[in-house]
């Protein structure tokens, strides 16, 4: 059961072989086994789940399932949740309980799916390796000793250990396809404004774009189906037409055999130099090799920019975080410190003794950027730099429906490796910072294995608005190869 | 040696919307504490700002009352000015920075030596922060955030004033301004109109001065006082080799002087930057054109046109252009008259306004409306009563005693217009006043005031004064 | 250009945050290091580019001028580290 799809859970309800009360219960028994060691969940509350339940049970009764009725689904730490405690992964909200939801999780709720708990996470999604959290960093189900990718560590190592069916991520420079990667499973970044971010706690307000993470891209599919869609409280959402992101997936091909004929992949020569580990590229040609064989075909490109694409984004997103958490100030909610002199002690103090080290270093370097004297040299600079790096992905879209490349350039490193080196740990986002710079899709799908026996992601990513596109071609990778399948040895 | 004052003047005036600029909570003054502070004003982690779609439209009328369409930008940033007070709930305000909504434009002034032309540099739209409140809980302030996301447009205007004097003349012209165009309710107690004022003084001449700030003036009366004192102040530093540091002051109303707020070096560093939460503001020349054909016409535009098509002197066509009410009420006076523009002119601007002032009322309180005061003047227009007795009539129609035709009918007060009766009348004075004919007739010209005196006292103030004079005059060159 | 230590305690300050000298010197090192990575954009030219905010060229959406909250503040004064009579408290505000 816990290697099911959703679209076989969903039968499972729907035929009543299984309840939504029976199927969270034996979710919320599996994560109070395997919790422990890998810590991917930071708050569980079995009355809450199983509430909404048996609600869903009763609605499956009365003939008006949902798609995603009865279903549990992991919420990264993120997204506001009625009367669930929403932390952050940061120690200044947790004694958070937030009095409303998000748009995603509203939705969510409105499909169907039931909260399973709430996942761990970088604080403040500050992070590359889920380390950096309040409550303690998330394992890898792989191998213990490395890291699962972060910022959505936990969704993806509780996905990736069968903890839950799928879980909602946030990526605003690699957050769900770079942890995808290192865990051995689907992540998707949508278009920027394809998901309301209403109710997910900011981080860097013109990068972050929430998405699924899953065992698969149908499933991937089926999750953000329940999770697009416009939002008025969002000025950034975008008002489209609703989209059946699946609707690919079921279509038969004119050549069986070759699937994917027609499809032209960029392979972008940048993705493949120094820095880039020679099992992950192994992993990556054999993969680009195969969507050879069901017919895509290879178009070597360049994307000139993407050395720049980390310093820019180390502006962007550090001065973005920087402003939008000035509102943790101990005042309304959240840590206050216990002793404090004056209000700006207060504030200081309550700043100083609530956010981690990395959250502390990049509202620095944030402040630092946007500071008098600065803002050009460096903020003005790398919006710039941004505009150069989106041409470079117009250009290659010109003669590409789709690029591919390495999401990491390496497969999961070892726990409290670069947790000292800051430029190592930002130097990870290297392919995967530019979509959300650009604003564009892209996801992060297994495609096999390299030293240690740790999976390799292969990035897929697309011009704007292609997320159906990408999810078929993922999927017929899928349909063509097990790589997703595998699981974990260790927490059957 | 001279010393000449130069002032820009800073207005915030918070928009006449019901809800909030980026969120749907209420405006309304008074609530009790945070009820009006939804999860956005209180900055809940993960809300999200939406802009106002009434708040722009404020925006833009007020932008073609100052300039026209060409002062209206079609494309404006909203940023953030980053600095923690916990009255401002995100640690920012989101204000426009680099490109607002209206760049350029100007108020007209009356001042003494005419009219004169203050120019704007810009307005932009903004968030109001909440309020810190000080009585004392426990050593603690207390935080209210229901004004917090008011939406305000801050109106900065040149450094073009030279006095005290026409810093208010402007203040009140731009107070009258945002009402006239039903953008701002103008309420200075609660905190609807609020002035910062720049002040340097110079030599003529020479350039610039360093200015102060004088923050949060909140009536034209500590407008006033606060730059006379801060002008002498200044003044005095200079003359006694002192220097001005560029600072930001408070106006205390109680000792009538400014203290130092804060110094520049202990300015803050806003680090301004575009709000990612929201997009570019576009506004298309369809809005625009839309929004002025509703646009209602203009103080300056009544002003000429009273003193072209109404023969209206400048003084009185100033008066009553200084409020849309008042223009109204004019308006809709001699339109129920069909005319009698300059009578009516002098009417609201001499006994109406004298009894609202002594009345302590607005023009909207008054218990004689616009109806009821065209009929008393049409009484005067059709010589059924004279402009004195007019005077009687309104004192009796601001009691309340009725319409002025049946307060004249009820008291008797109709003037006397019947030429035999007058002739009578007059025959009489001039047999019993044989002297003053004399002395008329001996060229001395007071006498015949005189004996008009005699024929009203006569008729009991009722006979008509036109007639009399004329009957007077034609027995008299007898 | 590098970073000085007043430099660091000046933003901490900014930031509102509390750091020790020792906290300082050590950031100091970091930030240092990533800012020889982020000085990278200086080599490139981008004279004459329009820097880009959004992903997405759209423009601001209007909402209609609507009251469409209402009172939540006991709701979200229950989550409020110090308050009374309805207000949030804090040291004493001294202008
Ligand atoms: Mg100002
Ligand atoms: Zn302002």
């Amino acid at each position: 059961m816990f290697n099911s799809t959703l679209k076989q859970l969903s039968a499972l309800l729907a035929q009543k072989k299984i309840s939504s009360a029976e199927l969270t219960q034996s979710y919320l028994d599996r994560v109070a086994r395997l919790n422990p060691a890998l810590n991917a969940f930071v708050t569980v509350d079995a009355d809450k789940s199983l509430a909404q339940a048996r609600a869903a049970d009763a609605l499956i009764a009365a003939g008006k399932a949902q798609p995603l009725s009865g279903i549990p689904v992991a919420h990264k730490d993120i997204f506001c949740a009625k009367g669930w405690r929403t932390s952050c992964g940061s120690k200044m909200l947790s004694n958070f309980v937030s009095p409303y939801d998000a748009h995603v999780v509203e939705k969510l709720n409105a499909a169907g799916a039931v909260i399973l708990g709430k996942t761990n996470m970088d604080e403040f999604a500050m992070g590359s390796s889920t380390e950096t959290c309040y409550f303690g960093p998330v394992k890898n189900p792989w191998d213990r000793t490395r890291v699962p990718g972060g910022s959505s560590g936990g969704s993806a190592a509780a996905v990736a250990a069968r903890m839950a069916p799928a879980a909602l991520g946030t990526d605003t420079g690699g957050s769900i396809r770079q942890p995808a990667a290192f865990s051995g499973i689907c992540g998707l970044k949508p278009t920027y404004g394809v998901v309301s971010r209403y109710g997910m706690i900011a981080f860097a307000s013109s990068l972050d774009q929430g998405g699924p993470m899953a065992r698969s891209a149908e499933d991937l599919a089926l999750m953000l189906n329940a999770m697009a869609g416009f939002d008025a409280r969002d000025s950034t959402s975008l008002e489209r037409p609703a989209e059946d992101f699946a609707r690919l997936l079921e279509a038969s091909a004119a050549d069986r055999a070759r699937p994917l004929a027609g499809l032209r992949i960029g392979v972008p020569k940048e993705y493949f130099g120094d820095g880039l580990s020679g099992d992950v590229a192994a992993a990556v040609e054999a993969a680009l090799a195969q969507f050879e064989k069901l017919g895509a075909r290879r178009i070597a490109i360049s994307l000139p920019n993407t050395g720049l694409s980390v310093p820019a984004y180390y502006v962007i997103a550090p001065a973005e975080a920087s402003s939008n958490l000035s509102r943790f100030d101990g005042v309304r909610y959240g840590y206050r410190a216990p002793e404090y002199g004056d209000l700006a002690d207060m504030y200081a103090k309550s700043r100083a003794q609530g956010f981690g080290a990395e959250v502390k270093r990049r509202i620095l370097i944030g402040t630092y950027v946007l500071s008098h004297g600065y803002y050009d040299a460096y903020y003005l600079k790398a919006q710039k730099i941004r505009r150069l790096i989106a041409q470079d992905f117009t250009a290659a879209y010109k003669q590409c429906d789709l690029i591919m490349g390495p999401t990491s350039p390496s497969v999961a490193f070892a726990l409290g490796a670069k947790a000292s080196d800051p430029v190592q740990m930002y130097l990870n986002d290297i392919y995967t910072v530019a979509a959300n710079l650009a604003g564009l899709p892209a996801m992060s799908i297994p495609c096999g294995f390299g030293e240690g026996g740790l999976p390799v992601g292969l990035q897929i990513a697309g011009n704007y608005f292609a997320e159906a596109k990408m999810l078929h071609a993922a999927h017929r990778y899928q349909l063509a190869t097990d790589w997703h399948l595998r699981q974990p040895a260790g927490v059957e | 040696m001279d010393w000449e004052t130069v002032i820009g003047i800073e207005t915030h005036a918070q928009l006449s919307t019901v809800s909030k600029i980026f969120s749907g909570a209420a405006t309304q003054f008074g609530a009790p504490p945070n009820v009006q502070a939804c999860a956005v004003d209180i900055a809940l982690p993960g809300v999200l700002p939406v802009l106002n779609k009434g708040a722009v439209e404020r925006a833009i009328r007020f932008g073609l009352a100052v300039g026209g369409p060409e002062v209206i930008s079609r494309r404006s940033v909203f940023a953030r000015k980053n600095y923690f007070y916990p009255d401002l709930p995100k640690g920012y305000q989101i204000s426009q920075f680099e490109l607002p909504i209206v760049t350029g434009g100007a108020i007209s002034i009356l001042t003494q030596d005419g009219e004169k032309t203050v120019r704007l540099t810009r307005a932009h739209l903004e968030e109001d922060a909440g309020k810190s409140l000080h009585e004392d809980f426990h050593g603690m302030s207390g935080i209210d955030l229901n004004r917090a996301g008011t939406p305000l447009l801050e109106i900065v205007s040149e450094p073009d004033m030279r006095s005290a004097e026409e810093a208010v003349a402007y203040a009140k012209a731009l107070h009258a301004l945002v009402r006239w165009i039903g953008i701002c309710d103008g309420n200075m107690q609660e905190g609807s109109f609020r002035c910062d004022a720049n002040v340097s003084v110079r030599r003529p001449g020479a350039a610039l001065g360093t200015r102060r700030e004088i923050k949060n003036l909140n009536s034209f009366r500590f407008l006033q006082q606060a730059i006379e004192y801060e002008v002498r102040w200044q003044i005095e530093t200079l003359q006694d080799g002192g220097s001005i540091q560029q600072a930001t002051v408070l106006f205390d109303p109680d000792t009538g002087q400014t203290r130092m707020m804060r110094t520049k070096e202990d300015a803050h560093d806003y680090r301004y930057f575009p709000d990612p939460d929201l997009l570019p503001l576009v506004v298309s020349d369809e809005t625009i054109e839309q929004i002025r054909c509703e646009l209602p016409e203009l103080p300056q535009a009544k002003r000429e046109r009273y003193i072209r098509d109404h023969q209206l002197s400048a003084y009185d066509a100033g008066v009553l252009t200084s409020s849309r009410e008042v223009a109204d009420y004019y308006e809709d006076l001699v339109k129920a008259l069909g005319g009698g523009h300059k009578l009516a002119a002098s009417w609201i601007t001499g006994e109406f306004f004298g009894a609202l002032k002594r009345a302590g009322l607005e023009i909207s309180q008054s218990p004689i409306g616009s109806r009821q005061l065209a009929g008393l003047l049409q009484q005067i227009l059709d010589a059924v009563i004279s402009g004195k007795t007019a005077k009687d009539v309104f004192d009796a129609m601001w009691n309340g005693e009725g319409e002025a035709a049946a307060i004249i009918e009820a008291k008797g007060l109709k003037q006397i217009s019947d030429a035999g009766e007058l002739e009578r009348v007059i025959d009489g004075v001039l047999a019993a006043n044989q002297k003053s004919v004399e002395e008329y007739r001996a060229g001395k010209e007071k006498a015949f005031n005189a004996l008009v005196g005699q024929a009203m006292k006569a008729t009991r103030g009722k006979g008509n004064p036109a007639q009399i004079n004329e009957i007077l005059k034609k027995k008299l060159a007898r | 250009m590098p970073l000085s230590l007043p430099q660091v305690k000046r933003v901490a300050w900014l930031a509102r945050i509390e750091i020790t000298d020792a906290e300082a010197a050590a950031a100091q090192g970091h930030l240092n290091d990533i800012f020889r990575l982020i000085e990278q954009m200086q080599s490139v030219d981008t004279e004459g580019v329009a820097p880009m905010a959004h992903g997405q060229d759209v423009v601001q959406r209007l909402r209609e001028d609507r009251v469409t909250e209402s009172d939540q503040h006991t709701l979200y004064q229950a989550i409020a580290p110090q308050v009374e009579d309805g207000l949030y408290l804090v040291p004493k505000v001294i202008e």
